[in-house]
């Protein structure tokens, strides 16, 4: 199989996905504000996050058993780097409405100015670490 | 119906993600790091994702509500402001620092790998500060005006 056709087919399932939540329930499938908002002091849409969420879950169960190499991997980086990533996403996805999803996939989709900008900005800051991290153990 | 759809959107979300490689940090790495080795194979990801959902949104533009809701939900705001590109730019920094995106991290806590669960502990309490604060910040401005 290529190796580009993996992600086309995963990626076009997370189409489907957003596209099915679009159409049925008028709802955007961005995971950081699905997420989030169960944190919320006054949640909205509590059960359909708590749902999406627990299919997420399912869905890495399922991957667990039909495809354990996409979840059992290796990670690379260090404990400490890793809070203060996991900080970083938090945080900025908060602030700034969205994620890889929300504005990568479903704002784009949507031809919306701010996820374009919001995306490239993202993108631009994960190339510029990333290149910078490499060949760092950190 | 909606509850469904919200449960079966998120399973079919996971396995996409799963298939893209998206929930391997060492993956999103190598796409992120521009070198002689650079893997472009997840800039597929997006363009299957927004191939598939573009044409949905555009075929179905016309749709004045949901199947099954009175409504579609609206974004809060359309403004460009420097919430946005800070927030984006930290967001982008955090994934190229720890390779993982809010997605993929959720779906890998099934490995129950301690690092991924650190990773997702970190990111729900980014969540958790950040609600925090702007529900003290909605007091002030309450008791200001």
């Amino acid at each position: 199989m290529h190796i580009y056709l993996p992600p086309l087919i995963g990626g076009a399932i997370i189409g489907l996905s957003a596209s099915i939540l679009w159409l049925g329930s008028g709802r955007v499938a961005g995971i950081s504000g699905i997420i989030s908002g169960i944190f919320q002091a006054q949640p909205t849409q509590y059960i359909h996050r708590l749902l999406f969420l627990f299919g997420l879950l399912i869905g890495g169960i399922t991957l667990l058993f039909a495809y354990p190499t996409s979840i059992h991997v290796p990670i690379p980086r260090s404990i400490p780097a890793l809070v203060i990533a996991g900080l970083l996403v938090g945080i900025g996805t908060k602030i700034g409405s969205g994620c890889t999803s929300g504005h990568g996939v479903c704002g784009i989709s949507k031809l919306s100015t701010r996820s374009i900008i919001a995306t490239l900005s993202f993108m631009a800051a994960g190339f510029l670490i990333a290149t910078l991290l490499a060949g760092r153990s950190i | 119906m909606n509850a469904f759809l919200s449960l079966f959107c998120g399973f079919i979300f996971a396995v996409g993600l799963g298939l893209s490689g998206m929930t391997d940090p060492n993956k999103v790495i190598g796409f992120l790091t521009l070198n002689k080795d650079w893997d472009p194979s997840l800039a597929f990801v997006m363009a299957g994702a927004i191939a598939i959902h573009g044409t949905t949104y555009f075929l179905f533009r016309k749709q004045k509500k949901p199947f099954f809701a009175p409504s579609f939900s609206k974004p809060a705001t359309s403004n460009i402001d420097s919430k946005l590109i800070i927030g984006a730019l930290m967001f982008g920094l955090g994934w190229g620092l720890g390779g993982f995106c809010p997605g993929p991290a959720i779906v890998s806590t099934v490995s129950l790998h301690p690092k991924v669960g650190v990773f997702v502990v970190s990111m729900l309490s980014g969540f958790f500060l950040v609600n925090v604060i702007t529900y003290m910040l909605s007091f002030r401005k309450d008791s200001i005006q």
